[in-house]
């Protein structure tokens, strides 16, 4: 804390300079950090706002070949089909669903398992158990999908045999053949791939708790379950309260490579979510305009939702994100 | 951030801790539960990959009858050999090694280089470069905009698409920057004093003492790039010589998993025509593939853990 203070009033002099013009000189002086940036800019520049400007193709019927004062316009046409179209409307309410169970499946078992860490007395084997869980997060999708089918499979797969010789079912189950149960396992293979990972910030923000809390509380004749309820958790409510409403800006980004890899043609109506819709549509079908239009819808909720978040964390008084 | 509060001296507190501490059932019972659970929690993680490395090193054609589990039955190394006298698939191999390498070099370089420049406070240009950059976190023009730019630009199959677009992390940008803000102001004084440029200063001061931080972006930054499929699958498909290995196990997922009852079915997918044996089936060699694609991911991470924190700071991030 003390060194950030420190800082500030250091800062405090820079700062009557930023007042000053910006002058020959100054350029200048600071002619090698401008080579050092500028080219960095013009390259962010080139790599993400200027496809911004694909987006007219929503609002066109877009033919490839033709230049683009040639492309015939339609207004917001497109957006009015993707309203009315059931796939689209399919796709939408599917990533709704997957984004939605991923975010509360993913926090509450990162919160449990972080608690339950918490508790493994012995350092050694509570850095073990950690090694070990952070594993899922460095493989690719494509490996996770890769496992996931094994497991699932109907012959040989693990989750069958070990839900037979619990006689919890009867037959094997065809896991992947069935809407009904695609967005349990995209759930699933999510809290697999990535819970151990997302203990790591709330393990930080519980070592970061005053242990004489927990000293007092004890002295009080707390149970661990008390010292949970009253100590842990509202030590780590501010971090929390960050994550969760960050997640929320990112509610419909949960949905492209799993999906896709673990869907078929059986489970379509259950498996597709809006990435996959502008794919096919898109890139494989040629329907530029349309898919540019899906695209674009994604991404205006995503902003509004992310803006929508920032300023909320701020209302609550914690740290903004940005 | 809280977890900035120092934790006080605990030692007045150990000796009231240890007489008051609740003694009975329930500590045992919760912590054989909890102990359980680890295990369980250590088994499901495990198990799958142990499963796919004793695959990995069984006879395609015995894993097929199945009942492997987590040892190998018919024991050969057939499946590993059948991947590098592959031409694709060894081919496919380096150039996931050559992207890894180039994408984390040049990203960590140009990334710190530029959060260098936007951690000086008396830079010029510091706020406009700085919002045009965290603005790109919000949005992204999207897949098929990209797509023509792409093209555009053309690098529809060549190897540099998969170098290009992803050279600058404005995220990572920003922890670096406020780890750069942690360097005491005197270091980078003295050595302007000494006579040294921006750059330099940079070369010699800033990029050695960064080390931490950046060891762990750069983990981040090559373990996405080597897990990376989409680029490949959308830009260099039509290129079987810029295949990656982790779109060559798509390709090769794609087929076992539509052939999961018969998996002769896709027998040849992925190999030469002459290591096509009845010893190795799709299923084996892509366990194999599995294995080579990840353990070296997994060599490296256990020494990074203690770093991984720092990347996930949320607290970091703010203007």
């Amino acid at each position: 804390m003390d060194e950030t203070l420190g800082k500030e009033t250091v800062a405090l002099h820079p700062k009557k300079r930023k007042k000053q013009p910006i002058t020959w000189s100054l350029i200048k002086n600071q002619n090698q950090l401008i080579w050092m940036s500028v080219p960095l800019l013009l390259y962010i520049v080139l790599f993400a706002y200027v496809p911004v400007w694909g987006w007219t193709m929503a609002f066109q019927n877009y033919r490839p070949g033709r230049s683009f004062s040639e492309q015939e316009w339609v207004g917001f046409k497109q957006f009015k089909f993707l309203f009315t179209d059931d796939n689209f409307l399919r796709v939408l309410r599917n990533t709704l669903a997957m984004g939605m169970i991923n975010l509360v499946l993913g926090f509450v078992t990162a919160i449990v398992l972080a608690l339950l860490l918490n508790e493994i007395r012995k350092m050694f084997w509570k850095r073990i158990v950690q090694t070990i869980s952070y594993l899922p997060h460095f493989l690719s999708w494509i490996i996770v999908t890769g496992i996931v089918a094994t497991s699932l499979s109907i012959n040989d797969g693990i989750v069958n045999i070990v839900l037979m010789k619990l006689h919890i079912i009867k037959d094997p189950i065809l896991w992947l053949s069935e809407g009904k149960y695609f967005w349990g396992i995209v759930g699933a293979s999510h809290v697999w791939k990535e819970v151990g990972w997302n203990t790591i910030i709330y393990l930080a923000a519980i070592a970061s708790i005053d242990p004489a809390l927990y000293e007092a509380a004890e002295i009080d004749g707390a149970s661990r379950y008390k010292k949970m309820r009253f100590v842990t958790l509202p030590g780590i409510k501010a971090t929390i309260v960050i994550l969760l409403i960050m997640s929320v800006g990112h509610v419909l980004e949960a949905g492209f490579e799993v999906q896709y890899l673990l869907g078929n043609g059986l489970v379509m109506d259950w498996s597709e979510t809006i990435d996959i819709f502008v794919l096919k549509y898109g890139l494989a079908q040629g329907n530029y305009s349309l898919a540019t239009a899906g695209g674009i819808f994604k991404t205006v909720v995503s902003v509004t939702l992310l803006l929508m978040a920032n300023w909320t964390a701020k209302r609550l008084g914690e740290e903004r994100l940005l | 951030m809280a977890n900035q509060q120092i934790s006080r001296g605990t030692t007045p507190g150990l000796s009231v801790k240890k007489s008051l501490r609740p003694s009975g059932l329930e500590p045992v019972l919760f912590h054989s539960f909890n102990t359980v659970f680890m295990i369980c929690l250590v088994l499901v993680t495990l198990y799958p990959f142990i499963n796919t490395i004793a695959v990995s090193f069984n006879a395609g054609n015995d894993t097929i009858r199945g009942g492997i589990y987590l040892w190998p039955r018919v024991w050969t190394t057939q499946n590993y050999k059948a991947i590098f006298a592959s031409g694709t698939i060894y081919d496919a191999f380096w150039i996931s090694v050559a992207r890894t390498v180039i994408s984390t070099i040049l990203n960590i370089f140009l990334t710190t280089m530029l959060a260098y420049t936007l951690s000086r406070k008396d830079y010029v240009f510091r706020k406009p470069i700085t919002i045009i950059f965290v603005l790109t976190m919000y949005f992204s023009a999207g897949l098929i905009p990209n797509y023509f730019l792409i093209k555009d630009l053309n690098l529809l199959g060549s190897f540099w698409v998969y170098i290009f677009p992803t050279m600058i992390s404005a995220f990572n940008m920003i922890v670096i920057r406020t780890y750069i803000g942690t360097i005491p102001e005197s270091l980078l004084e003295s050595a302007r004093i000494d006579g040294a440029g921006d750059f330099k200063i940079f070369m010699r001061v800033v990029l050695p003492l960064c080390k931490p931080v950046l060891a762990t972006i750069a983990l981040f930054v090559a373990v996405g790039a080597w897990n990376s499929w989409f680029d490949a699958f959308i830009y260099t498909s039509s290129k079987q010589s810029l295949s990656t290995l982790q779109y060559e196990l798509m390709k090769l997922l794609s087929s076992t998993m539509n052939s999961n009852s018969n998996p002769n079915v896709a027998a040849g997918v992925g190999m030469d025509r002459d290591s096509a044996k009845a010893m190795v089936t799709p299923l084996s060699i892509r366990a194999a593939i599995t294995i080579v694609a990840s353990v070296p991911i997994l060599v490296v991470y256990p020494f990074m853990q203690k770093y991984f924190v720092v990347g996930l700071n949320v607290g970091s991030v703010k203007e």
